[in-house]
């Protein structure tokens, strides 16, 4: 199964691994997940939005990253998934 | 013009974040040595992302990898946009700044850029510190660094503190920035605990005309800027000069004098330069 993995686990970072799917699946674990959840999730739904992705499974552990560090860490996450063999 | 420029690396979106508190007045995102090969592309991404979203007030510098690598290609095409001030160029030669330079111009004319982008080359070898001279003369160049680690390692011998080593070295950036009115910025102080050391090292290259100073963390940068503003007593000089001068320049002389001393163009020229440095940053 092709997989992408990137960020860290450092405070203001977010670690994200994505995996091939036949649906969309979000999993978020936030050390501010009872405020900002909501927030996390519109990220990620607007980064594969854009990148015109459906199908994919993304896993987020955050340690209070804001969006554009989300986003980039997504970016590459599913970059790497794409560049890496089954 | 500038006192201080800070490191920071560009795969750490806390540090990114944090940058312009520290105010230096440059900050320097780094692509190349901070970054492992494994996270340059989540190095460039985040910088990138960070810069699209967020407002610095600061000077914006990223180093990109060098033209020796694979990598700065994908750097040059993620990174240059209208919020990017100036590129920082390792192990900088001649051929590196000519390939560099024709890059920009396509990027800012496809990307419709509202400014032209800066380049500061770092001088880390003996065939780059040959070439200096060639290298200030490029229009896009308003600094050049000293990068005192590589440079002792091409040159096969050790660094140290006391930096008898790359006395040259020092001193022909700073002639060659000077000759083109540049901004020469020496290299960091690396032992991040050692302040007295720092105190005395940019007191010594300031004293031999370097105009700043590069650091590696943020406790570095007040001493930095106090050493590199102008003294109180320099201030005041300046002012006291610039007065008789336009007292003079009213009674149609020339030259005067001022406690005996002849006043003429090249201090009054340095005098306006004090009042502009100590506007510019702040202390007037």
């Amino acid at each position: 199964m092709k997989t992408g993995i990137c960020g860290t686990m450092e405070s203001n970072d977010c670690f994200i691994t994505v995996w091939e799917s036949d649906s969309l699946k979000i999993e978020i674990e936030s050390i501010v997940g009872d405020f900002f959840y909501d927030r996390i999730a519109w990220v990620i739904k607007k980064t594969i939005s854009e990148m015109e992705i459906t199908n994919v499974h993304i896993k987020v552990i955050d340690k209070g990253a804001l969006d554009f560090c989300i986003k980039a860490r997504l970016i590459v996450a599913l970059s790497r998934m794409e560049e890496s063999h089954a | 013009m500038r006192r201080s420029l800070l490191f920071i690396p560009g795969n750490n979106p806390g540090m990114l974040l944090n940058c312009d508190v520290f105010e230096s007045d440059a900050v320097i995102f780094d692509l190349e040595d901070a970054v492992s090969i494994f996270e340059k592309d989540s190095a460039r991404m985040l910088v990138f992302n960070y810069l699209e979203s967020m407002k610095i007030k600061t000077e914006i510098i990223i180093r990109i990898n060098g033209m020796d690598t694979p990598y700065y290609s994908d750097d040059l095409e993620k990174i240059v946009c209208d919020k990017l001030d100036t590129i920082m160029l390792p192990k900088a030669r001649v051929s590196d700044l000519q390939l560099l330079d024709s890059m920009l111009v396509k990027y800012e004319k496809n990307r419709n850029l509202t400014k032209k982008i800066a380049i500061i080359p770092i001088i880390e070898s003996a065939i780059s510190l040959l070439e200096v001279e060639q290298i200030v003369t490029y229009p896009r160049v308003n600094g050049v660094l000293l990068g005192a680690e590589d440079y002792t390692k091409d040159l096969e011998i050790n660094r140290t503190k006391k930096a008898e080593e790359i006395l040259y070295a020092r001193n022909r950036i700073i002639v060659a920035c000077k000759a083109y009115k540049i901004d020469a910025i020496d290299t960091p102080f690396t032992d991040v605990y050692d302040e007295d050391g720092l105190k005395k090292e940019t007191s010594f290259v300031k004293g031999l005309g370097m105009n700043a100073k590069s650091a590696i963390h943020p406790n570095q940068i007040e001493l930095i800027n106090e050493i590199f503003n102008p003294a109180i007593e320099e201030i005041n000089e300046a002012k006291r000069i610039l007065a008789s001068y336009e007292e003079a320049m009213k009674k149609g002389l020339g030259v005067f004098s001022l406690d005996g001393k002849m006043i003429d163009a090249p201090i009054i020229k340095r005098a306006q330069i004090t009042i502009e440095k100590a506007q510019k940053f702040g202390v007037l």
